[in-house]
This record gives structure tokens, sequence and C-alpha cells, in this order.
């Protein structure tokens, strides 16, 4: 019997298919409520790079989760390590940003992005070693001591950076609209999609087709198992770590460009969405994360423009629902 | 000592500490004159009756909550909006007392028993989540809460600061010093009640549950049962800490009930005070707030020199608004090498 009989023979796991279709209902849903094709397009679109950015921050988070029952309380502190580290390349380089030529944009862009990468991961590879590997395995201890960590690298931040807003703008080329017929879309909010959307899909080739992958994706299903079977699952897991702290620096460089200034205090608020959005897509799911992220900026958007008041609280709305639904969220992990 | 459950403090340096800050608190007033030590022990009062509370989730039950704050606030809203609405009087203020402990245990409840049943870390992230949305909601519903600017309302009129009737000792016997008392005698009743709770069977079945939740289940407990009591409990308490601390500042706002940071604050207190311990959150909190009020004049004087001295950065990091950096390191060492904090480390000394 050959190998790929072997994996014929095996059952397949069932895929649910309605818990993928959540951010689809939700929109047509919305759609008569809000009229208008175009203002729902428009809406539609901007919440997509919304949930783009959200996605980039916390699927690093909902992998390490899976991996080795970590938890992060001090992935706030990436963010807004990141979008520090973006202010240091714009603003010396200001005249790369207002120059017409979108090569210089780009690089401008690229470059913050790499910075942001770089050392949001070096510290994150710091705060792995130094904070959590005496920890693993305590969730009491874990929670606290990364707690103890952001306030650490957040009053870190405002000793090196003054504890003003820096602002911030996206290069010259992103700063005004496209418009299809009635339909606008901001051109950074393209960036910041297509940004997103090469994430999602480099992670999802890279967990189902190459060996790394496949052992990220067997930690998270089985960690005892990898490990007898002869891999370090700890070093696999620093690199895990690594990557999810550089993605929250990536990530908070796009959403510092989107909100036009760097701060401290946006790591704790980003945490919480990124919490609802872990909490709803199935802790230490990839896809459950991707499609939160949809969930969650589609209903906050439509929300901020059909009753802004409940704007700020319908996503804690939209947890309470999915998990009255699905308990442990749209695509629970095995065995947890 | 019956009235301190048979847990009294043990070993000679905790004792004399914790009789040298409760002698200090209970005489503040004629020990430290003037309107800010006042509020300062006043402050301290209110913060180890609340890291009280939180250490019988964090340290006794093993929960760790983010709403606690949200309590402390439902406390200080249902006092405050009471005295607001409908006027001074002491009956208000056990009407909006009543009305704040009774939201606060139903909002515990739920929260409980909707997110108790799982991992301790999602009830973590559940309760940060809440207790977000909550502070979002009484920003936003201003026609109730007075929004970012809170209420001012006017309490008693004899806790006002204007009823004089004499001087003993030259300190003036106020509205200051009989809201003092109020506030100091009801936080020590509190105080004594939470330790009776950890000290009975009640509390005992906790750190079973904390240590083993398994083990306790097969024992015939139901855990679920006992961590929604005890997240009941100590929301009451954070509550009735609320409440207390509404009536001293005759102010309530997003600020002073609600903010994320008095829940960082509290964290802090319990941590270093020592979890586990109930004892612990007296100290935490006396260092803390002593700390948070007088140490910073001391270490933005080091700053200053450290600026003098050509070294910016370390003139940075010395900052009095950085004060916390300080305490964050002292928390991550607390947690590795002094799990049950202050009190930990002063118990092993025997007397």
């Amino acid at each position: 019997m050959s190998f790929s009989d072997m994996g014929a023979a095996l059952p397949r796991a069932r895929r649910e298919i309605l818990p993928a279709l959540t951010p689809l209902i939700v929109a047509l849903v919305a759609w008569p409520f809000i009229g208008s094709f175009s203002t729902f397009a428009t809406l539609t679109l901007a919440s997509l790079a919304m949930g783009m950015m959200i996605f980039t921050m916390a699927s690093g988070l909902t992998l390490a989760f899976g991996m080795m029952d970590v938890l992060n309380f001090g992935h706030g502190a990436f963010i807004a390590l990141g979008a520090y580290v973006a202010t240091l390349v714009f603003l010396p380089l200001a005249a790369w940003g207002e120059s017409p030529s979108l090569g210089l944009n780009l690089a401008l862009l690229g470059l913050a992005l790499l910075a942001a990468i770089v050392v949001a991961g070096a510290v994150g590879f710091a705060f792995e070693r130094v904070l959590i590997v005496p920890v693993y395995g305590q969730h009491l201890k874990q929670i606290l001591i990364t707690i103890g960590g952001s306030i650490v690298i957040e009053q870190l931040l405002y000793a090196l950076f003054g504890p003003a807003e820096i602002p911030l703008q996206p290069p010259a080329a992103f700063r005004d609209s496209l418009s299809l017929g009635q339909v606008a879309l901001e051109k950074y909010r393209l960036l910041a999609l297509v940004v997103g959307l090469v994430i999602f899909v480099g992670q999802i080739l890279l967990l189902n087709r190459t060996k790394i992958g496949l052992l990220i994706r067997a930690g998270v299903e089985n960690r005892e198992m990898v490990e007898a079977l002869g891999y370090r699952i700890e070093r696999l897991f620093i690199g895990v770590f690594m990557a999810g702290a550089a993605l929250a620096g990536l990530g908070g460089v796009l959403w510092a460009l989107y909100r036009g200034q760097a701060h401290a205090s946006m790591g704790g608020e980003l945490l919480v969405l990124i919490f609802i959005v872990v909490i709803i897509g199935g802790l230490g799911s990839v896809e459950g994360c991707f499609l939160g992220s949809l969930l969650v900026a589609l209903i906050a958007t439509y929300a901020g423009f059909l009753a802004p008041k409940l704007a700020l609280i319908s996503n804690i709305l939209a947890m309470v629902v999915v998990l009255l639904w699905r308990p442990r969220g749209l695509y629970p992990v095995s065995g947890r | 000592m019956n009235i301190l459950s048979h847990d009294a403090p043990r070993g000679w340096p905790l004792r004399t500490l914790m009789i040298l800050v409760t002698a200090g608190l209970a005489l503040a007033p004629f020990l430290f004159p003037g309107a800010k030590a006042l509020n300062v022990a006043e402050k301290i009062t209110v913060m180890a009756l609340l890291g009280a509370s939180y250490d019988l989730l964090l340290g006794y039950a093993g929960i760790v909550s983010f709403a606690h704050v949200m309590f402390f606030g439902i406390g200080s809203y249902g006092v405050g909006l009471a005295l607001y609405g409908l006027g001074p009087g002491w009956g208000v203020i056990g009407l909006g007392a009543a009305a704040g402990l009774f939201v606060a245990m139903v909002v515990a409840f739920g929260v409980g028993l909707f997110s108790l049943r799982v991992q301790a870390i999602f009830f973590a992230m559940v309760t940060l989540a809440i207790a977000y949305a909550f502070n979002v909601l009484a920003s936003q519903l201003s026609f109730i809460t007075g929004g970012e600017d809170g209420r001012s309302f006017q309490i008693p009129e004899v806790l006002r600061p204007g009823f004089k009737i004499g001087e003993v000792f030259g300190v003036a016997i106020n509205g200051r010093f009989f809201a003092y008392y109020l506030v100091f005698a009801l936080a020590v009743v509190l105080f004594l009640a939470l330790l009776r709770v950890v000290n009975s069977p009640f509390g005992r079945v906790l750190q079973a549950v904390r240590e083993n939740p398994f083990r306790a289940e097969a024992l015939g407990f139901r855990t679920i049962f006992h961590r929604t009591l005890a997240t009941c409990i100590a929301s009451a308490a954070a509550a009735a800490a609320g409440a207390l601390n509404a009536i001293w500042l005759k102010y309530v706002g997003p600020d002073t009930a609600l903010s994320s940071s008095i829940q960082i604050d509290v964290l802090v207190i319990v941590v270093i005070g020592g979890m586990g311990t109930l004892y612990g959150a007296v100290i935490g909190a006396a260092l803390f707030v002593i700390a948070e009020n007088y140490l910073q004049a001391l270490i933005g004087r080091l700053s200053q020199g450290a600026g003098d001295l050509g070294l910016p950065l370390l003139a940075q990091l010395l900052h009095p608004d950085r004060w916390l950096l300080w305490l964050g390191l002292m928390f991550i060492l607390a947690v590795y090498f002094a799990p049950t904090g202050i009190v930990g480390k002063l118990r092993e000394r025997r007397d």
C-alpha cells in the first residue's frame, strides 16, 4: 500500500461551511438597512481593509496560543512598538513620502514595514526567552508576566519617544481616493487590503505546503506527539512567537498610517479588538481568525454607519452572539 | 483572635507592619494633618479593600478578571447617580449602594456563568472585552452618567467640610473627619468579612479548585458554583469600595471609577503585596499609594540630577511620569521570585 493510498483511506475531517459564510451573511443582512448600493460597497470595501489589518495583528497571537498554550497579553505592546519604529523611518525620510515618484513612496513604506518586522521580531524573541520560558504551562503566571512585560515596554516607549502622539501620514501616492462610479475607496485602504491578503495567503501556503507549516499544524493539534517524533517544538515555538510579534509590528505600522498617528495607547485598544477576533474565530485557528477579523470589521463599520452609539459595543455583542451559537468559536481547534 | 478568623498575620515583621499600617490609617487625621495626607489615607483604605476583594479572585480562586474595576465603578455610579438624581440623604446613599451592589452581583453572576466554564485565559479575555465595553457605555450614555465629565453631587451635611463641631488635639472635627471615619470603619468591617470568607470552608474549597479543578470536581465540589459565588462576593465587595470612594470624592466619572489604569494598579498592588494572603492587598495598597504620591517627587529629583549630568535617556527613564516602569519591573520580579509577594517574604521569618 503506497503512502497516497493511505492518505485516501483516512476519513477527511468534515469542514463546516456555515461559519465561513458568516461575513457574507452579515453583509447581505446589512445591505437593505444601508440602502444605496454605492454606500454599501464603499463601506464594505473600507471594512475589508480594516479587517485585513486586524487579521495581520491577530494571526500570530492565535497561532502561538494554539501551539504552546501561551496567550500573550502583551501583544498590544508589539503593535505600538511597530508604529513607533515606523515614525523612526518616516520622519527622517519625509522627502521620500512627499515625492511624486511611486517608487520612492513604496520604498519608504517597504523600509518602514521591514524595520518594524525586524525590531518587533527581535523584541519578541527577547520577550519569549526572558519572560515566557520560565512560565510555560502556568496560565495564571503567564497572564501576569505578559501584562508586566507590556507595562514595561509601553513605559519604555513613552520614555524613548515622549508621551505625545506622533503624527504620521501615508506616502503621497496613497493619500487620495479612487472612485469607480459612485463607489469610493481610499488608496491607502486598498494598499492595506493587498498587504493583508498577501500575508493571509502567505500564511496559508506556509502552513499547508511546507514542512515547517506541517510541523506547526501538528504542534497545534498535539504537541507531545510532535515532540515524541523528535522535533524540538520549543524552537518551532520561538519562531512562531517571533513571527507573531513581527506581524503585530507590521500591523502596527499599517494601523498607525491609517489612523495618522502613533501612540503607545493604541496597543491596549487594539488588544481588546484582537481578543474579540480570536475568541470569535476559535482560539488557535488561523482560518477562524481571518473570518473573525472580517466579521468584526464589517459589523463595526456597518454599526458605525447605522447606529454610531452602538458601534463601539457592537463587537462585544457579536462575540456574545457567536459564542451562544458556537461556544468555542467559529472554527474550534480540536482538543481544546 | 476570632475577629481575624484565626488567620492573624504570622511572623513578627508582618505583624509589626500590619499594626503600623492599620494604626497609621486609624489615626490618620491626628497623625498626618492636612487635606492631601487625608486624601492619601482614604485612597489607601479604598485600594486596600478593592485589592482584598480582587485577591479573593486572583489569589484564592485563581481567576484573572479584568473587569474587577468595572464592579468598583458600578458601586461608584450607583451611589453617585442616586445622590445626583435624588439629592443628599442617608436613605439615598443606602438606596444607591444597594442598587450598585445588586447590579454588580447580577452582572458578576452572568459573566461568571457565561465564561467560567472554560479555561482561565478565556475568562481573562472576555472580562477585558466586557470592561472595555462598559467603559465605553459609561462615556457614551452621557444623559445618565454625565459622560466623560462624570457627575458631581452633594453628600449629607454631616459629611461636608463645612460641618464643624470643634477641635480635638488641634485637629478640626468636621465633615471630612466623619467622612474619613465612615470610609475607614466600613472598609475595616468589609475586610474582616472577606477574611472570614477566605478562611471559611468555602474559602478552602476555592483554594482546592485553584490548585486542581479536576480533583476538586472529583471530590464532589461543583467548581462552577464555587467560582461564580467567589466572583459575586468579590464583585459586591468591589462595588462597596466604589460606593465609599464616591462618597469621599463627591464625584463619579470614568477616570476615578472605571479607568483601565485603576485595574492595572489593583493588579500591581495585589501581586506585589502578595497574592492569596489578603494582608498583601493592605501592604501593597499602602506602598503603592504612598509611592504614587510621595516617591514621584524623589525620582523626579533623581531625574533632574541625571539630566544635569548629561544623561538624557536616564533622565527620561527616571521621569516622575514613568514610575509605572519601575513598578512593572517589580511586578515581573514579584511574579517570578515572590509569588506570595511582600507578605509571603515576611512570613518566612517566623518568630
